[in-house]
């Protein structure tokens, strides 16, 4: 094996191995961004969506307005909706404060995506439950669903 | 550690599994171009085995990718093949290595083990993907594994498995296998540590005196996990395990200062560093000699002098002389350096391959850890971003260990290189590190997913419309 064959073979390894480095930096730039699609087309996941299934025309649905404690100790208290994420706990800086010893400081959070609403569990010790399932995820919630944080229910009203 | 969820909202993260398949390709060239290119600069000719052996490395790691595309499709594109990149150079070095101890008459056939490590590592990295479906199932286990990973840095202790070599009582023999336990305890600890502090960081970050500036927390919060740490790192520096120690030291000091969002734990941990090490340089004596071969590595080279620093040096010869684009495989003397598979594999690529070599390693480690740490940032529970940053912190503390000792910029700690160095507990262990992160990137990157399809479903146009009334 000549000294030029190897030489070429060294410099030809060399850019490979930089090839690929560069591949994996272009893959991560590229990635950064994300992809924006269709708020209606995220929810299904996955790159080709099945088309969501048409609402009956005229039939629109109104979004909620507000957070209504509907059960507990502070029934009747509301936050509005439009002032952005909601967030529920005994914490003075929550936007529904609660007198419920099941309750964490900074508990749950309602926070709008589009024309859904979501609940997400911020940690608490207790848990978030929609319906009777705890919930490990931002899980969507629609107006009437029951949301349970400590003794306490919740509500998306109109 | 504020919740990004507003941002990730109405932003989605795509598969790019295709993207992660292209560069596996890419990555399976480095690794078995690297082994060809070995046969043709040793032995003159192509190995004759490339196809069995290429076959292999091809087969391990596409399994690893079908198996991620079924059942972490949105895991992060990159992680993988950045591995499986570093895992083929090192197998290739490995085996430069065996070859130049076989011209020299001692065969040792540590490649071959390596890749039956790798396969092993491959192989739980793909249970571990199919087994924890849900990093925060973890959590449950938070002082098990505190608990587990004390046992098994206790292991080598026990007189009838342990066993000391090179002065470092770190190694299990089991049959005819051996193994370090400190490199799973790494893991542990994290998903420990991780644990600890999601329920605990309010209370240690908020609660406490306030002494000299940095707001000291109770002794009840802090002690269980303090008391976790102390122990850990005092049987590491009884088992005169330097490298593994610094990593620990650091890698509970960076999560806490993560989770607490204080910085003064970093003034208070670099003076602990400073305060430790100046003790352990008074105290003990091989820290001495690391020391004085750090500061005057030529004091120590010959026989005459102890050769003491023979192999730091002899590697720091290799480097010189490799230059920019190295000597070419099969021209270096790699093998003059002792340990040159293990802990100086990075001054073997040094040698042979060039600082072009080094830094586009270096540059893969980089990813990993930016990869890990991007993960920590998106994710979407506090235990899952402790957890990445844990492993991506610890990744990035080992390879700068290793590399600064290899390289002069600190004292030698003996350390394994991640995914190059022979070594199977490391491999093996950092297998399960990767299959955890792409574990928790699959979870952050994942869309978020709808409970009640058939009532929200709405056309896109309707949902502009509402977009703009009602998101913040």
């Amino acid at each position: 094996m000549s000294e030029l064959t190897l030489f070429l073979i060294r410099v030809a390894y060399l850019a490979i191995l930089w090839i690929f480095v560069l591949s994996a930096i272009s893959v991560i730039r590229s990635d950064m961004f994300g992809a924006r699609v269709p708020e209606a087309a995220r929810t299904g996941g996955g790159k080709a969506p099945k088309p969501p299934k048409q609402p009956k025309p005229g039939k629109r649905r109104s979004a909620p307005t507000h957070v209504l404690v509907t059960e507990g100790s502070n029934v009747g208290e509301r936050a509005e909706l439009a002032a952005g994420p909601v967030l529920i706990g005994r914490g003075s800086d929550a936007a529904i404060r609660l007198d419920d010893d099941y309750v964490s400081t900074r508990h749950a959070r309602i926070a709008a995506s589009g024309d859904q609403w979501f609940v997400e569990d911020l940690g608490s010790t207790n848990g978030t439950f929609v319906g009777t399932v705890r919930i490990t995820q931002p899980t969507t919630i629609t107006m009437g669903t029951q949301v349970r944080v400590g003794k306490t229910i919740l509500e998306l009203r109109k | 550690m504020a919740a990004p969820s507003s941002t990730i909202m109405g932003f989605v993260h795509r598969r790019r599994r295709g993207a992660e398949l292209f560069l596996l390709v890419l990555a399976l060239i480095v690794g078995i171009g690297a082994y060809a290119a070995v046969g043709v600069g040793v032995q003159g000719e192509v190995p004759p085995d490339i196809l069995g052996y290429g076959g292999w490395l091809v087969g391990l790691i596409i399994g690893a990718h079908v198996v991620i595309r079924l059942v972490a499709p949105y895991a992060d594109p990159v992680l993988l093949p950045v591995v499986a990149a570093l895992n083929g150079l090192g197998l290739a070095v490995i085996h430069r290595i065996d070859l130049a101890k076989e011209a020299a008459g001692d065969a040792d056939g540590f490649a071959q083990q390596q890749l039956i490590w790798m396969t092993l590592g491959v192989g739980l990295f793909l249970v571990t993907l199919l087994a924890i479906r849900d990093h925060r199932l973890l959590q449950r286990f938070t002082y098990t594994s505190g608990l587990a990973a004390i046992v098994l840095l206790l292991l080598p202790m026990l007189p009838g498995i342990g066993r000391t070599i090179n002065g470092a009582r770190i190694w299990i023999h089991l049959g005819p296998f051996s193994f370090q336990p400190g490199e799973l305890a790494k893991l542990l600890l994290v998903i420990a540590f991780a644990g600890y502090l999601v329920l605990h960081r309010d209370a240690l970050a908020l609660a406490g005196r306030r002494v000299l500036f940095v707001d000291l927390p109770r002794g009840r919060d802090l002690g269980p996990i303090l008391a976790m740490w102390l122990v850990s790192l005092g049987i590491l520096v009884f088992q005169h395990d330097l490298g593994s120690s610094l990593l620990f030291f650091g890698l509970f000091l960076i999560m806490l200062y993560v989770a607490t969002e204080r910085p003064g734990w970093l003034v208070v941990g670099g003076l602990m560093f400073v305060g430790g090490a100046t003790l352990a340089y008074v105290l003990f004596g091989h820290v001495r000699i690391r020391f004085d071969i750090w500061q005057h590595p030529f004091d120590f080279y010959t026989a005459e002098q102890g050769g003491k620093s023979f192999q730091p040096v002899e590697a720091k010869f290799g480097m010189g002389w490799g230059g920019l684009i190295g000597r070419g495989f099969g021209d270096g003397d790699p093998n003059r350096v002792p340990y040159a598979n293990s802990d100086f594999i990075l001054s073997s690529i040094g040698e042979e391959l060039g600082l072009t070599a080094v830094m586009a390693v270096l540059m893969m480690y980089g990813l990993i850890v930016e990869r890990a740490l991007r993960t920590a940032l998106i994710c979407r529970d506090a235990f899952g971003k402790l957890v990445a940053t844990g492993l991506g912190t610890a990744i990035a503390l080992q390879v700068f260990v290793v590399v600064g000792g290899v390289t002069g910029l600190i004292p030698l700690t003996g350390l394994t290189t991640p995914f190059l160095s022979y070594g199977g507990s490391s491999l093996v262990a950092n297998w399960v590190i990767i299959a955890l992160l792409l574990r928790i990137s699959d979870q952050a990157r994942r869309p978020l997913p709808s409970i009640s399809d058939d009532t929200t479903a709405i056309s896109s146009d309707d949902t502009q419309v509402v977009r703009l009334g009602a998101s913040s």
